[in-house]
């Protein structure tokens, strides 16, 4: 498994050499003033850029910190996040359109859904290891597809539609777009703080023990399958967060967003950006949906442009964007 | 009329009769897998695309040089075979030594350019492929009537499925194949090029899948995205069957398929779902699968 992730963590950057401590050091400085800008940028920037298109890139960055969450801080691979993400977008999109729900709660209501779905998908998945749990999310992840298709409340082909934003907290008007891409800012914030302290907690290090070496965090008392069922669970309830998001931001819930497509562009965006890194997922989603956004007017097919970019990062370019960086930086 | 579990006789029959045929399909994609897997520990997701790079292959060559199905079935698998080792000389092999996860993730972006690739230049809409004049028509089998080019099919599948069993099993070639799946090294020592017959592999599983995709072509219409979906339920027959063993691999490629089809008889709104609640069920009580080792 520790091929998988080649970035230095912080325990094994500090092995290497006396002076690695400090440079660990100065790496997170650099991290946290990259975050204030950052922060900054998206403050402002919604006065710069369609907002909309922030918020999508806000809504699939998130996505994709949760989906890293599992394979560059567990080392599982999952094939399958699609469903957790399309399906909580289905639970909020349905709440708030049929049961006029408030947005927060809707979204708090997908969430939840989803970890729900993670956790059955999960205590199945975990039972195999490597390629194989690949394969396990991406079919139980196919199941569930079929399933969105055939239940009556998702419409289908049509799926639902023409979601209404709401007041937040039957005070703020999410009509506006200001409204909107603020209370959209929040809530990445907070999925993405919560990523970083589960990364950083104690039983973030256990997880991060066992990607390095699963048999010895078995052979010193841990109950691995526990830790594993407990992180697939959290970043599949942060995917549904992000996912419930989407379907507020575009009004829109459809099979797309559970189709394996969907998952395959996640796996995408984390390796672009940097698998087992902060930030790098997010990169990795503002790049991928940027790309998108720039090639769906144009002639040229998206997905041939996607397998591209796939096959460049597996051959040439495994750290992605921010592990590349931080090699550099290291040096 | 006759009547089982108060379904018509006949409908039972058809629908094992397709189900029978679909497991044809699994057995032999699976078969494929479980081949390239055994020796490279890929897994290789660009199969389904390669099913349909075969049926494609013999759309086109049909299309713009007249070329029929009997060529077809043999030069469609060998073109598929041949870039399929192309690109297993040049990138696959590259990615041996590292984690096995990159396997699964260069062959899915290269599942991705190849079927956005047709998909952009031939559409989503389906192309038909006639059936070959030999085998159209159908034979009265007295409790059901049977179209000949599915029996064909059937029978071709068997006997295919049964001709690598033998080649891995039985033949000077399978039992390199089978020493260098244990231990490579050891096998290269003995002076035996295993780089080449990772190719030969490569290709061999490859080319069974575009063999699968000719044979699917008179069925099924010949479609960029054929293969996108079948790929997945392959992938859970292979969990299911566990990817120790060739035969096992086959075997539960019928056996679901047959499932598959009584699903559709009994309760048709889980026919999609089946194979796949199967495989979390299997996974619950025998993670290794049904003719798995390890663990």
């Amino acid at each position: 498994m520790s091929s998988l992730t080649q970035s230095g963590t912080a325990t094994s950057g500090a092995k290497e050499d006396g002076k690695a401590p400090a440079r660990q050091k100065n790496l997170s400085r650099i991290g946290l003033a990259v975050a204030v800008i950052a922060v900054l940028g998206l403050i402002a920037a919604p006065f710069f850029v369609y907002p909309v298109f922030i918020m999508t890139v806000l809504c699939f960055a998130l996505f994709a910190t949760a989906f890293n969450l599992l394979l560059g801080y567990v080392g599982l691979l999952s094939f399958g996040h699609a469903a957790f993400f399309g399906g909580a977008a289905y639970f909020t999109a349905h709440a708030v359109k049929v049961w006029g729900l408030e947005p927060l709660s809707a979204i708090i209501f997908g969430a939840a859904g989803a970890g729900l779905m993670g956790l059955v998908v999960g205590v199945v998945a975990i039972r195999r290891q490597g390629i194989y749990f690949a394969m396990v999310t991406l079919a139980l992840s196919q199941m569930i597809f079929f399933i969105f298709l055939q239940v009556p409340f998702t419409h289908g082909e049509d799926g639902i539609q023409g979601v209404p934003r709401g007041d937040l907290l039957w005070l703020i008007d999410l009509n506006r777009p200001l409204n909107i891409y603020y209370f959209v800012l929040v809530l990445f914030l907070a999925g993405f703080y919560a990523v970083w302290r589960i990364v950083h907690s104690p039983f973030g290090h256990v997880l991060q023990a066992i990607r390095e070496n699963e048999n010895r965090a078995i052979s010193l008392g841990y109950r691995v399958d526990r830790y594993k069922l407990a992180a697939f669970v959290m970043s599949a309830t942060i995917a549904g967060m992000a996912g419930s998001m989407k379907a507020i931001v575009l009004q829109i819930a459809t099979l797309t967003d559970v189709a394996w497509q969907m998952s395959g562009e996640v796996v995408l965006m984390t390796l672009l950006g940097g698998m087992g890194t902060i930030f790098g997922p997010s990169i990795g989603a503002a790049l991928v949906i940027t790309m998108q956004n720039y090639f769906a007017t144009s002639n040229v097919p998206v997905t041939v442009i996607i397998g591209v970019i796939f096959v460049l990062c597996v051959l040439l370019f495994r750290r992605g964007i921010v592990g590349e960086a931080i090699r550099l930086m290291k040096r | 009329m006759t009547m089982i579990f108060g379904i018509a006789l006949p409908a039972l029959l058809g629908q094992l009769l397709i189900g029978f045929i679909n497991g044809s399909f699994y057995a032999l994609l699976s078969l494929g897998l479980a081949v390239i897997f055994g020796l490279l520990r890929v897994i290789n997701f660009a199969h389904g695309a390669q099913y349909m790079l075969g049926a494609f292959t013999a759309y086109l060559l049909l299309v713009h040089t007249g070329i029929g199905f009997w060529p077809a079935l043999v030069v469609a698998p060998l073109i598929v075979a041949a870039i399929s080792a192309l690109i297993e000389r040049t990138m696959l092999s590259r990615l041996y030594d590292l984690d096995h996860l990159y396997g699964l993730l260069f062959t899915f972006g290269l599942a991705l350019i190849i079927e956005g690739t047709f998909r952009w230049y031939y559409g989503a809409a389906g192309q038909p492929y006639a059936t070959p004049q030999l085998l159209s028509g159908g034979t009265n089998l007295g409790f059901m009537f049977l179209p000949n080019y599915r029996g064909f099919v059937v029978v071709a599948s068997i006997v295919i499925c049964l001709a690598v069993w033998l080649l891995i099993e039985k033949t000077r070639l399978g039992a390199y194949l089978r020493a260098a799946t244990e231990n490579p090294q050891l096998v290269q020592a003995f002076g035996v090029n295993v780089p080449l017959l990772l190719t030969l592999t490569y290709a061999l599983g490859a080319g069974l899948a575009g063999l699968a995709g000719v044979l699917a072509a008179p069925i099924y219409q010949v479609s960029p995205l054929m293969g996108s979906n079948l790929i997945i339920i392959v992938f859970a027959v292979v969990v299911i069957g566990g990817m120790g063993s060739i035969g096992g691999a086959i075997i539960t490629g019928y056996v679901l398929g047959i499932l598959e089809g009584l699903t559709k008889v009994f309760y048709p709104e889980a026919s999609n779902i089946v194979v796949f609640v199967i495989m979390a069920i299997v996974l619950m009580l025998r993670p290794a699968g049904l003719f798995g080792k390890e663990i």
